[in-house]
């Protein structure tokens, strides 16, 4: 017999228990949505929480073949050798100057953009722009970094113009005073675009009786980006620039790595790149994990304290 | 957005400098992706000594021709299109059946397990710990170290399991009361309903796949096993040259021959890009809202 959905409501409010059904029963019940869960529960704890467990290995002198259970404790050693390994402080004087650089000069970009794409009276134009912004994005490093060479290398188009003119040809990419600047305008390129997409969505929110308003109180375009379109998407924009704050310390991995033989370790080491070299490639396993132990504890509190300002800053904040 | 009656019209000076910052704009976003076109398909004369290929006056594919022939580099495109489809796929089973558990009310331990799976998104592991896991397990240098590490993005997860969320209780109660499994109720209403989220969230881990430098980098030292952007990495950045192959006659210039290379690697991203397109802003969205 067919039944509607308003009288299987019914049905189902009458067979409700009233009183409390013990644990176990409710779990029976549910026993193939515990089935449903448990593959990718399996996943979390042998992908995500065993390494988390692995970490111990920051207190020890850990050797493979000794494993984790045979290796020596060395107590805070390796943490105590972080602050004295000169190499540790390059790491994090490089991780902050590239992510404060990308603060300052990649994050506003695609607020612009968006304020910008949204001006535009072609509906047609916008969406054809909008293609090519986004494009880069799904784009992998590797090919990213080809790109760039290919136009700015040493035997790139630009040198490779210059040297046909005769000029002297320019160090772009394999210039270590130069690298910082490079990773930011690269990542500039790859991600602005992208960036939009949540500002524009941000920006369809805004009431256009506010613009109406604002024009009959004679206020110019300029004036009306600073009073309305600002502040409209002012909270989207703390929000996001406080979250960025608080993953300062990552700065991505493959894009730096695949250009650190360009210009040395000095100029290109960030604390992820480290964390492979020192412990992958030369196998100092134990400090190279209390290094990444460090950063991951440093990040979780930076990125809680930065939920907390943006609450403070009278936002909702991520959780 | 678009033209409203009060938006006083741009001036003749505002017009143009826009044209002109848009077309600069797009110039300087489209132009890379030409440029390499054209000198994978220039012949030896075109890119002798000068560097400005831009129409390549005797286009050929031997560039093609050459990089077909290798075995490196098919071989490294039938990995890469392995992990890409099988990993897409174990991605999306376990990331749908997960995330319609997690989505089932009066479940006793979901909000624990939910907060397993959070906490995931705050603090990840480590490299070194995460290595050494993968390593105990026997998976260095076996493909599937470069999809089970990844099987599920906690912040996929989370994005899925709202849009399963937002689907009326009623309609997957009323199923069970049909006598529908879970399994059915899943396959039957919830995907359906959740169709674009769910295609986003599988573009992205395909791309993802295709991408992946880094788990590559890690897990796989054999370059038998390399997939295609390792080998990129190696004979396009650092200049390594192509070998393996049969062919006895004078191979094609390498910078073409790399070009090539980097083209064929572009090309999946190309074909899936207008699905990416219909699809991503739903998803971007969607996982931006808080569940």
């Amino acid at each position: 017999m067919k039944q509607t959905v308003s009288q299987k409501k019914a049905i189902l409010r009458e067979t409700r228990p009233t009183v409390k059904v013990p644990l176990w029963q409710r779990m029976w019940r549910e026993r193939w949505i515990y089935l449903l869960i448990t593959p990718g529960l399996i996943y979390f704890v042998v992908f995500q929480y065993l390494p988390l467990l692995g970490n111990i290995i920051a207190f020890q002198d850990f050797s493979p073949y000794l494993g984790f259970f045979d290796s020596p404790w060395v107590g805070l050693a390796n943490f105590v050798h972080l602050f004295t390994d000169p190499d540790v402080g390059i790491a994090i004087r490089n991780t902050l100057i590239i992510s404060l650089l990308q603060i300052f000069f990649a994050f506003p970009l695609p607020i612009a953009l968006a304020i910008m794409l949204n001006n535009m009276v072609s509906d047609k134009a916008r969406r054809f722009l909008q293609s090519v912004l986004y494009l880069p994005h799904f784009i992998s490093w590797v090919i990213i970094i080809s790109l760039f060479q290919q136009i700015l290398g040493g035997d790139g188009l630009i040198n490779n113009f210059i040297r046909g003119t005769g000029g002297k040809p320019l160090d772009i990419m394999s210039n270590p005073d130069f690298f910082k600047p490079l990773v930011v305008i690269e990542v500039m390129w790859k991600d602005s675009g992208w960036g939009t997409i949540i500002f524009l969505a941000a920006l369809t929110a805004i009431d256009l009786s506010l613009y109406e308003a604002a024009v009959i109180d004679g206020a110019n375009k300029w004036r009306r980006i600073w009073h309305i379109t600002l502040p409209g998407i002012r909270s989207i924009i703390i929000l996001l620039l406080v979250l960025r704050l608080g993953t300062i310390l990552n700065t991505g991995f493959e894009q730096i790595f695949l250009q650190r033989n360009a210009v040395g370790a000095d100029a290109a080491e960030v604390l992820d790149t480290f964390v492979y070299f020192r412990g992958i490639q030369a196998g100092d396993w134990g400090f190279s994990t209390a290094v990444g132990l460090v950063k991951g504890v440093v990040g979780l509190v930076l990125i809680l304290g930065a939920n907390k300002l943006a609450r403070r800053f009278g936002e909702e904040g991520l959780f | 957005m678009a033209a409203a009656a009060w938006n006083e019209k741009p001036s003749f000076l505002g017009r143009w400098g826009s044209r002109v910052f848009w077309t600069i704009l797009a110039f300087v976003m489209i132009f890379p992706f030409i440029y390499i076109l054209s000198v994978s398909f220039s012949s030896f004369s075109d890119v002798a000594g000068k560097g400005l290929v831009l129409i390549p006056a005797h286009p050929n594919l031997d560039a093609y021709d050459y990089v077909l022939a290798s075995g490196l580099v098919t071989r490294a495109v039938g990995v890469s299109i392995f992990i890409t489809v099988v990993g897409t796929l174990v991605n999306l089973v376990m990331t749908v059946t997960m995330a319609y558990g997690l989505s089932r009310r009066g479940v006793p331990g979901r909000g624990f397990i939910l907060g397993l799976v959070a906490f995931t998104i705050l603090f990840a592991p480590g490299i070194i710990p995460k290595y050494l896991v993968v390593k105990q397990l026997g998976l260095l240098d076996n493909l599937w170290a470069l999809i089970l590490p990844g099987t599920i993005s906690a912040f996929n997860l989370v994005v899925i399991r709202n849009s399963f969320m937002s689907i009326p209780e009623e309609l997957i109660e009323s199923a069970k009361l049909d006598g529908a499994n879970d399994l059915r109720i899943l396959w039957n209403f919830v995907l359906p309903l959740s169709g674009a989220v769910v295609a986003a969230i599988g573009l992205f881990y395909g791309v993802a796949h295709w991408n992946d430098f880094f788990d590559a980098t890690l897990y796989i030292n054999d370059p038998a096993k390399w997939p295609v952007q390792l080998v990129l990495r190696q004979f396009v950045l650092q200049g390594a040259v192509i070998q393996d192959v049969v062919v006895n006659q004078q191979p094609p210039p390498s910078i073409t021959i790399q070009m090539a290379v980097v083209v064929l690697a572009t090309l999946p991203i190309l074909i899936v890009y207008p699905f990416l397109q219909k699809y991503f802003t739903k998803g971007v969205l969607t996982g931006s809202i808080k569940g």
